[in-house]
């Protein structure tokens, strides 16, 4: 069993810790404050290659692996965990269909301008009705003379509104099955497409930076061709993507807990109380310790999911027990880091009173606890 | 055109400092080695001379460290540099900047060249001195502390940075510049460029391939450290209290004109 990095691996991680200390972190508290999508970092990122990062290079991409993708975000969302979805929702939602269904025409019209930033995309699964029960998607797409027209709306969907983003991949109907199902297929919708709608940014509690709408499809019409992959195998299709993503959100995870036990370790060293640092005292030690404890073993999971990725395993259930268990650590740590921290972590301008508000969607979103426990149960047979 | 860049590899900048009193040495184990942060500005210096120039103009890494140093020896490779060239031989430990000058430039004579940038200083042993050394020894010009360089084919124009202001000054190549942080804002390493420096080559030669004949190491110096101390802890400051921010800056300035520091 071989735990070393390879030198390209270390050298991605280190190149991706020290753009999100410099580039990154000094942005992080105004970026929230404002509610302000970070342009600047998204190009910056894209000049460095983080944007195509695990695509071919024939595609626009850097051709790195798995594990070098999960390091990256962890340095990214260590820094902010805004700028951090936004990398990772690029990658994982937003490029990745293209590159797993698409056709080759497909991937040259899409995937190459999203594997080097100069465009951003759309993932549309969930819904105001369908959530977790993705499965009970509503929207609609009807083919009538060579166009598919759309009907229903997204919500909660990243990336989809900005100045970058050309369009969203999104689930409908298109009629049902030999078993009286409806059939849902996957669709390449423009964001010029008449009668397709963005909402105004949601007002959030966390990741605020990020560009998160409701999308509105009224008789939107595209052209047949944009369907993207089989007919009918659209569900099946975004729960592969997701199997991927859990890796991409864990990452995330570990990487605000990184970054909040960070904060916490440097302020415990210089904080004094009853003439001493509080770092001296040992209820603040053990507090560190099992904050250290927990993202190591997190840290640890997730690199193993990627690893089995890279190394064509089966990663399902790794990559479940990684997003579970990273999420959850994630909120242990970032509640410690604000206790820690005392009164001071409850103001904006401690990173840690921001770091705890960017904590709860890692146990939401792509799959809530409950349903990764739901999908940890189903592969082990129950 | 040959463009060579010196860098040294030197411990972690952001770690604790200590010095082994018995070899009066820096210690270097148990910290994380990088690359001087100044010899980022001469890789970029270097790199931005060769995106100007264009056609067959190369830019060659040299350094003289131990072989262990390669991953960090890639970053520069990564940054774009086209190869590398590292001395390593245990018989340069402990050399001197006489020693490392020589080294440099027997290597780089026998490498061929024609600019070699440094940066200005070390972040460890920060002597400043080696820029100047290795001028003598490659027998060409050296100007230091360049903030401004510009290549017109072998007419090189700088701008030298001096206590009151700056120099112009010109020369021919070949020759040597120092440059110091505000030539240039350094770029990250791209990931392609990271996956591409895999490929480059990092040629690793002893003392003898490089054409070293003479003895550089420890024994060789012809410098001694005879005393190594802390500089003493900084006294407390004086503290001026005053009823408004005028007041208090009024008290500063009278106390700095009585020491004639204003
Ligand atoms: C900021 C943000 C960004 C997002 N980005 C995207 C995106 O880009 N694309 C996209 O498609 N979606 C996106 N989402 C949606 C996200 O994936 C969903 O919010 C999530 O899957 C949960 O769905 P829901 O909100 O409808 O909750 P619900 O499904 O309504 O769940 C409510 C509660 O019921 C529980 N529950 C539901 N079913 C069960 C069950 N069978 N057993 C036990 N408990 C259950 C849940 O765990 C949860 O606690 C985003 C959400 C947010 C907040
Ligand atoms: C604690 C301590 C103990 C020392 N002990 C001894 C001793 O016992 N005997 C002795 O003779 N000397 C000793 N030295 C001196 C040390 O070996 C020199 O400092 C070193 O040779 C190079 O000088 P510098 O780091 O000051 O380089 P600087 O002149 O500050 O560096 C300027 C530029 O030169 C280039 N450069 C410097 N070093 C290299 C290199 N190795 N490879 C490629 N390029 C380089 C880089 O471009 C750098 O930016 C000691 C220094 C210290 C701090």
């Amino acid at each position: 069993m071989d735990f070393d990095l390879t030198d390209e691996q270390r050298a991605i991680a280190g190149l991706c810790r020290e753009f999100a200390r410099d580039e990154v972190k000094p942005r992080a508290e105004e970026m929230d404050a404002k509610a302000q999508f970070p342009y600047d970092l998204v190009a910056k990122m894209a000049e460095l290659g983080l944007m195509g990062l695990p695509f071919p290079e024939e595609y626009g991409g850097a051709g790195a692996d798995t594990v070098s993708y999960a390091l990256a975000v962890m340095e990214i969302a260590r820094a902010d965990a805004s700028t951090g979805i936004t990398l990772a929702a690029h990658v994982s939602l937003g490029s990745t269909p293209f590159y797993l269904f698409g056709t080759e025409e497909q991937k040259r019209r899409y995937l190459v301008p999203l594997a080097r930033g100069e465009m951003l995309w759309g993932f549309g699964l969930t819904e105001p009705q369908a959530g977790s029960d993705a499965g009970g998607t509503r929207t609609r797409a009807e083919l009538r003379e060579g166009r598919w027209i759309v009907n229903g709306t997204k919500a909660f969907i990243t990336n989809s509104g900005t100045e970058l983003t050309g369009g969203t991949t999104i689930t409908a109907i298109t009629g049902t099955d030999a078993k009286g199902r409806p059939e849902i297929s996957n669709f390449i919708v423009p964001q010029d497409t008449p009668g397709f709608t963005r909402s105004k940014t949601y007002r959030k509690m966390g990741w605020k930076a990020s560009d998160t709408r409701e999308l509105s499809f009224v008789d939107a019409a595209i052209p047949e061709e944009n369907l993207l992959g089989r007919r009918g195998g659209g569900l099946k299709q975004f729960l592969t993507i997701l199997d991927g993503g859990r890796i991409s959100v864990a990452a995330l995870s570990v990487g605000l807990a990184m970054g909040a036990y960070d904060e916490a370790l440097a302020y415990a060293k210089d904080r004094h109380q009853f003439g001493q640092a509080i770092s001296k005292f040992q209820a603040i030690q053990f507090k560190l310790a099992d904050m250290l404890m927990e993202i190591e073993h997190a840290k640890l999971m997730v690199l193993k999911a990627a690893w089995e990725k890279d190394n064509g395993r089966d990663y399902v259930m790794t990559a479940s027990l990684a997003k579970l268990y990273s999420g959850e650590v994630s909120r242990r740590v970032v509640n410690e880091a604000v206790q820690i921290h005392g009164g001071y972590g409850f103001m904006d301008e401690y990173p840690v009173s921001r770091m705890y508000r960017d904590q709860k969607i890692n146990e939401i979103g792509e799959g809530t606890n409950e349903v990764q426990r739901l999908v940890i149960a189903r592969l082990m047979g129950l | 055109m040959k463009i060579l860049v010196t860098v040294k590899l030197v411990p972690d900048t952001t770690a604790e400092k200590r010095i082994d009193p018995s070899t009066k040495r820096l210690v270097r184990t148990g910290v994380e080695t990088v690359l001087n942060p100044f010899d980022e500005y001469a890789i970029e210096a270097a790199l931005q001379l060769k995106e100007k120039a264009g056609g067959d103009t190369t830019v060659t890494i040299v350094t003289l460290a131990p072989e262990s140093g390669k991953e960090i020896v890639r970053k520069a490779l990564a940054m774009g540099a086209d190869d590398a060239l590292m001395i390593s031989d245990p018989a340069a430990e402990g050399s001197d900047v006489w020693g490392t000058a020589y080294a440099l430039a027997q290597a780089i004579k026998k490498n061929g060249f024609d600019l070699v940038i440094a940066g200005t200083q070390s972040t460890d042993s920060t002597t400043g001195e080696l820029p100047g050394a290795l001028a003598e020894y490659l027998g060409v010009p050296g100007v230091t502390y360049v903030r401004k360089l510009d290549l017109d084919g072998t007419a090189l124009k700088a701008e030298r940075e001096t206590d009151t202001g700056y120099a112009k000054v010109s020369t021919d190549l070949p020759a040597l510049v120092s440059v110091t942080k505000s030539i240039n804002e350094p770029r990250y390493p791209s990931l392609k460029g990271i996956m591409g420096a895999k490929k480059k080559t990092i040629a690793v030669q002893t003392l003898a391939d490089a054409g070293v004949d003479k003895p550089i190491g420890s024994d060789a110096a012809r410098t001694e450290v005879t005393n190594l101390e802390t500089p003493p802890a900084r006294g407390k400051g004086q503290i001026f209290e005053a009823a408004d921010a005028v007041a208090g800056a009024t008290k500063i300035v009278e106390f700095l004109r009585e020491r004639k520091l204003v």
